[in-house]
């Protein structure tokens, strides 16, 4: 009797992934659908769209000034990952060496930022940065520089901007790849005859790598995207991708263009994803895809 | 002077004393273990002889050199790990390759040597096997092999069977005695079990609390224990206060009769149970002190409460320390 009531429950489980299945759909698939069939469609003198099939969208990408500002964009993602990896694999690799009190209060640390929305700690950013702020004040109390750097508005500013929001992606998904590594590996080589430098890259790197990577993923792909950033950061100076579809979508109001803008990046992301995955062969990467 | 010597270790963490004064000189080609309860410090030991840990006293010679300070990877020994430690990443062949790779050995030899070290070890054909895809006996091959692969003069082997059933550990033990033979490699072993010790060792060093109580071979440690702590350690033998001092008697060397003989003791039965395809009598003698013997099948004629006498023969008690 039991047995069969457990039984039934078994094969109606299925309705428990319902809302999952819903959600998915109405809130992920149904508005990929219609940001693509809205770049296919044609922009109306003033406001929306009219229903009239069109490549005119897709053709205006293709203008230099378009180009260079994907160009631009995957210039500047490559840049923030390249230091999100300099700084965040350290971080991470030694945050997971702490002792456990002191593990506690540093992953603290590092989330503490979090309880605060990114849009405002830019704004903090800008304190620091601009003309006579407290980086060129220090720096010049410190006898570094003789005049301000005025760093506000430029390209290393907005740098330093994406990879302060991305950092802890970064660190926490390393962090949890060298959390459980078994340090007597580490011992092991050592013990095999390896020195510090070859039982790091032979064990603890690769046994990390799908932190690491899985970090790349989290950092490339939201930093062709981060358009506040940029635009806190970079005044109207350096535009990114992400700006320019919001400018599209805001400001010029000229929808289908800002979708077919979308569908490219998602096309791009994809394909750097896909080359991504086959150069580097792994699968497992840390707790991701 | 043997191959490793251990002068004067002391090991302190914080204010614990986890080794203190520890003297031994290992003879080049013999298994020596270190015997004694977890915690009594066996792992330090192994750890400051692999280079893992430093002493905070005293020094470790190998092959006549001072290599107390030395970083581990410059030492010629090799260790084989309680969890094996096995590299996840790599297969069969790469785990055991690994030491001759670092080494910058040439690829031809190193097929060849690791064949070798799979033919020792039993497990040809496991090469492109992951470590996962194995089972506790294969893994602990793989350990042994990638260890002695690299030929060290000395192989220290920390409880290696530990994680192993008891028909497998017997099996196991077979097959590192005759490694080790074959080999002729000096191998330091680590156990808690006493009887593996005395199955395998040419000499056995027995620790408590961070000390050598006794060093000697399996015949002198369970014959002639030394001390209390030896002689319950090791067979787990009666003490005994008799005219003579205290005494350690075997449980097996333990005579019991039902009528009073000459020298005997009185004694009443406690309990009698059977273990290991033995019979044990517990008995208590008139100080209090508790006696057990155990010979196969022929206390079967005692009862619980029963009044019997005790006794053993004269060359059968050992004298101990008190």
């Amino acid at each position: 009797m039991k047995r069969a009531k457990r039984g039934a429950f078994r094969e109606k489980r299925w309705i428990l992934a319902l809302p999952m299945y819903g959600f998915t759909i109405v809130f992920v698939a149904c508005p990929l659908i219609y940001l693509f069939v809205l770049s296919f469609q044609t922009r109306a003198d003033i406001w929306g769209v009219i229903p009239e099939a069109t490549l005119e969208n897709y053709r205006d990408i293709l203008e230099p000034v378009y180009i260079k500002t994907f160009v631009t964009s995957i210039q500047m993602a490559l840049l923030v990952t390249g230091c999100v990896i300099l700084a965040g694999y350290p971080f991470g690799y030694f945050m997971a060496k702490l002792p456990p009190r002191w593990k506690k209060n540093v992953m603290m640390l590092v989330m503490i930022p979090f309880w605060i929305s990114a849009l405002i700690r830019m704004y903090g950013w800008i304190i620091i940065f601009r003309a006579n702020g407290i980086l060129d004040r220090v720096l010049m109390a410190l006898h570094l520089i003789d005049k301000p750097l005025k760093l506000l508005y430029t390209y290393p500013a907005v740098v330093v901007g994406m990879v302060y929001v991305l950092l802890p992606f970064m660190i926490y998904s390393v962090y949890s790849s060298a959390e459980k590594m078994d340090w007597t590996l580490v011992e092991a080589a050592r013990d095999l005859g390896a020195s510090k430098v070859q039982a790091f890259w032979t064990v603890t790197f690769r046994l990390t790598l799908p932190g690491l990577l899985s970090g790349i993923i989290l950092t490339f792909i939201p930093s062709m995207g981060l358009f506040f950033v940029a635009d806190i950061l970079g005044g109207n100076k350096i535009l990114l991708i992400g700006n320019l579809i919001q400018e599209q979508l805001m400001k010029s109001r000229n929808w289908p263009f800002a979708a077919a803008l979308s569908v490219v990046l998602l096309i791009l992301t994809s394909a750097f994803l896909w080359l991504y995955q086959t150069v580097t062969r792994v699968r497992d990467l840390e707790g991701l895809l | 002077m043997g191959i490793l010597q251990l002068n004067r270790i002391k090991k302190q963490f914080a204010q614990t004393t986890v080794l203190s004064n520890i003297q031994l000189d290992v003879e080049e080609g013999e298994l020596i273990t270190f015997l004694g309860p977890s915690g009594c410090g066996k792992t330090t030991m192994l750890r400051i002889i692999a280079g893992l840990e430093t002493p905070t006293e005293g020094s470790v010679i190998l092959e006549g050199n001072d290599v107390t300070f030395w970083e581990p990877e410059k030492r010629n020994l090799n260790m084989i790990f309680q969890n094996y430690a096995l590299f996840p990443h790599m297969n069969v062949f790469k785990n055991i390759a690994y030491g001759l790779k670092i080494r910058g050995i040439p690829k031809k030899e190193i097929a060849r040597q690791v064949a070798h070290a799979l033919e020792m070890v039993r497990l040809e054909g496991y090469e492109n096997r992951k470590p996962s895809e194995l089972s506790g006996g294969q893994k602990q091959r793989v350990a042994i092999a990638r260890a002695i692969v690299n030929n060290p003069k000395v192989l220290l082997l920390d409880e290696p069977l530990g994680a192993l059933d008891l028909q497998l550990r017997r099996q196991m033990q077979e097959e590192l005695k005759r490694l080790q033979k074959t080999l002729k490699m000096t191998f330091l072993y680590i156990t808690h079990d006493q009887e593996e010790a005395l199955n395998l060792s040419d000499r056995i060093a027995v620790m408590r609390d961070g000390r050598l109580e006794q060093v000697g071979t399996p015949d002198e440690i369970y014959n002639r224990p030394k001390n209390r702590y030896v002689a319950r350690f090791v067979g787990e033998a009666n003490i005994i206060e008799s005219q003579q001092g205290w005494i350690a008697v075997r449980r097996e060397n333990v005579q019991v009769s039902a009528s009073p003989a000459n020298g005997a003791r009185e004694a009443i039965v406690l309990e009698k149970s059977f273990a290991g395809g033995q019979m044990n009598l517990r008995m208590r003698l008139s100080d209090q002190t508790i006696v057990t013997a155990s010979r196969y099948g022929i206390n079967a004629e005692f009862e619980a409460g029963q009044t019997v006498f005790v006794y053993w023969k004269p060359e059968h008690a050992v004298s101990i320390e008190p």
